[in-house]
């Protein structure tokens, strides 16, 4: 393997690790409610720019992060809350443009309380690279590798082992049939926007030493993440993680052997391809149309 | 003829013509007319863009890809390959109507959710590949457009292109009428209904889907290339996902399934920003919270909500549709 690749590789899978967790988000809220959250991006941008500006304001950055994630997902609850839950049962179109116009006010939102600069943080251990088979990594790229895989680790033992994890698996089977057992579904949707929010919170926050963060980050992170979830199958956890390590890997070596202008447009061609020959991704379940 | 003057749509012309018409009345200096003009070419792909979403039921969130590739096909083939203006239009015109074709088929199985995704896919590709390519289009800072000519005629001033674009809209108003009251409008409003049970009786679903996806992408494509002649400039602004949202968000916000709803949905949406430079670096915040609060408490937009306030004061139930 020449050392060329290997970078690639390694980009790609740091990169598609943050698609990942942000595509995370966008499967969480849609099992539980049926509404594509677009403005899943801009959780990713508060995330990172929460945690520089308290990082500014003295705050020890581990304090700073957890500070972030929180003010990240009480915007997504607050989201819920006073935009979505208003809207219940509205049609497909309506939900989306709520999302996007949370997106729109939350972006504005960020000019006024910031800037419109770019902003950086410090790696979370040091800038030396590490060498592996002649490719350098970064380690903030391990601290991506490592909190994602965490975070996977943690969301299977929630979704598979807690109570609270399995009735929002029962939500997104059957919203009915849960409401019938007792399960309080509108506090699971509720919670699973802002399980989203704290996502997208962790993935803007590890990404922001490496890409740097602004206010308008979320748009193409977001669109990024919503192609990944949809190539591995919009609802399904692994396929959002498989998704987006896919996206990251194509992106890095479309960049790298063809054209590194055109490497945002990998993510959306592969996404119309799996739409066109398998609509459900790689790994969503089959669905028989009732009529 | 009271009766037909009577008739909903035919009512509707009549305002539409009369509003048009009178408009100028209002309009004190050229900056109002450029709004009004706007106001129109928004209005012909929204029209166009609600037969899809409204009467066919069929979601697109990358109609501003349509509107740009007219736009920028328009623009490119009249300021760098020297063709004459309205040629370059018509061309551009019927590229569009052929890539919408061509595309149509493998998008419109998808349903719902899927297809959403799959035509936002499409808007963004269109958009990343006019920033790119700058040595076309100009990449992210646009290019300069000529002016349209007609019969050697150079169109120009604000009142010659008020004129043009408000006869443009009713004729795309018309037109829309007329499909929707054909069988073709029939068949679609089946297939909105319940594409299985329009299958059923008979209606081949893909056939009319693509049909009605071709008219909306020629509407958008006509409207885009007038826009880009009339304002002198186009910058990939106007082929964005953002773009798109706020087309998708004209139709719903006036009222899906109502052609004149298009129509006033273009009209606030297209003022609401110029109103809303007074919030300055509010701006954003404000558009924001206006797009979520209509949604929430009108989401099935201003027109039909009004009809429906006015219709049951008139008269008690009478289900729409119901022939007697």
């Amino acid at each position: 393997m020449s050392a060329q690749l290997a970078q690639y590789l390694l980009s790609g899978v740091t990169i598609g690790a943050i698609y990942a967790l942000v595509a995370l988000g966008f499967s969480i809220i849609f099992n539980a409610s049926h509404v594509i959250n677009f403005a899943q991006g801009e959780f990713v941008m508060i995330g990172g720019m929460t945690t520089v500006s308290l990082l500014g304001a003295g705050l020890p950055l581990p304090l700073a992060i957890v500070a972030a994630v929180i003010v990240a997902a009480a915007m997504g609850l607050a989201l819920e809350k006073f935009a979505v839950e208003p809207a219940r049962g509205a049609s497909v179109v309506t939900l989306i443009i709520i999302t996007i116009g949370a997106s729109i006010f939350l972006r504005g939102l960020a000019t006024l309380v910031w800037d419109k600069k770019l902003h950086t943080l410090p790696s979370f251990s040091g800038h030396r690279p590490i060498e592996i088979a002649g490719a350098a990594l970064l380690p903030q790229s391990l601290w991506v590798l490592g909190v994602t895989l965490a975070i996977v680790l943690l969301l299977s033992w929630f979704f598979g082992r807690t109570l609270l994890g399995k009735a929002i698996l029962a939500t997104s089977h059957q919203r009915l049939a849960a409401q019938l057992v007792g399960i309080n579904v509108r506090q699971v949707v509720f919670i699973s926007f802002g399980l989203s929010a704290a996502l997208g919170a962790v993935a803007g926050i590890l990404i922001t030493p490496i890409t740097l963060t602004s206010w308008d980050v979320g748009i193409m992170l977001g669109l990024k993440g919503f192609a990944a979830a949809v190539l591995g199958g919009l609802g399904s956890g692994p396929g959002a993680v498989l998704g987006g390590l896919v996206l990251g890997i194509a992106e890095t070596l479309s960049a790298g052997y063809l054209s590194s202008a055109y490497k945002d447009v990998i993510a959306f061609v592969l996404m119309l391809a799996v739409l066109f020959f398998m609509p459900r991704g790689l790994l969503g379940g089959r669905v028989t149309e009732r009529v | 003829m009271i009766s037909w003057l009577a008739q909903a749509r035919t009512g509707g012309m009549l305002a539409l013509i009369a509003a048009i018409a009178l408009l100028p009345l209002a309009l004190s200096n050229n900056y109002f007319y450029e709004v009004a003009i706007l106001v129109g070419l928004n209005a012909i792909v929204c029209v166009g863009l609600n037969l899809l979403i409204g009467y066919a039921g069929q979601i697109s969130l990358g109609h501003a890809g349509f509107f740009g590739l007219g736009g920028y096909g328009s623009a490119i083939l009249s300021a760098r390959y020297g063709w004459p203006p309205l040629a370059a239009l018509a061309a551009a015109t019927a590229a569009v109507g052929l890539i919408a074709f061509t595309i149509g088929r493998p998008i419109l199985r998808l349903r719902g959710h899927y297809l959403a995704m799959a035509t936002l896919g499409m808007g963004v590709i269109v958009s990343i590949v006019v920033s790119t390519e700058d040595g076309f289009t100009g990449g992210p800072d646009g290019m300069s457009v000529p002016p349209l000519t007609l019969a050697g005629m150079v169109l120009q001033g604000e009142r010659v292109w008020y004129w043009v674009v408000g006869a443009l809209v009713i004729a795309a108003v018309w037109l829309a009428q007329n499909l929707i009251e054909s069988p073709t409008g029939r068949a679609l409003r089946a297939l909105s209904g319940s594409e299985v049970g329009a299958e059923v009786v008979g209606i081949d679903s893909s056939r009319h889907k693509l049909l009605v996806f071709v008219i909306s992408a020629v509407y958008a494509a006509i409207a885009g290339g007038l826009t880009a002649h009339y304002s002198g400039f186009i910058t990939p602004g106007k082929v964005s996902f953002f773009h798109s949202i706020e087309l998708v968000t004209m139709v719903v916000f006036g009222g899906m399934a109502s052609t004149f709803g298009a129509v006033v949905g273009a009209a606030i949406l297209t003022t609401l920003p110029q109103v809303l430079t007074v919030f300055k670096e509010y701006e954003m915040v404000a558009f924001g919270a206006v797009m979520m609060g209509t949604m929430i408490f009108v989401p099935k937009g201003l027109v039909p909500s009004l009809a429906m306030m006015t219709a049951a004061r008139r008269r008690p139930v009478r289900s729409h549709g119901s022939d007697r």
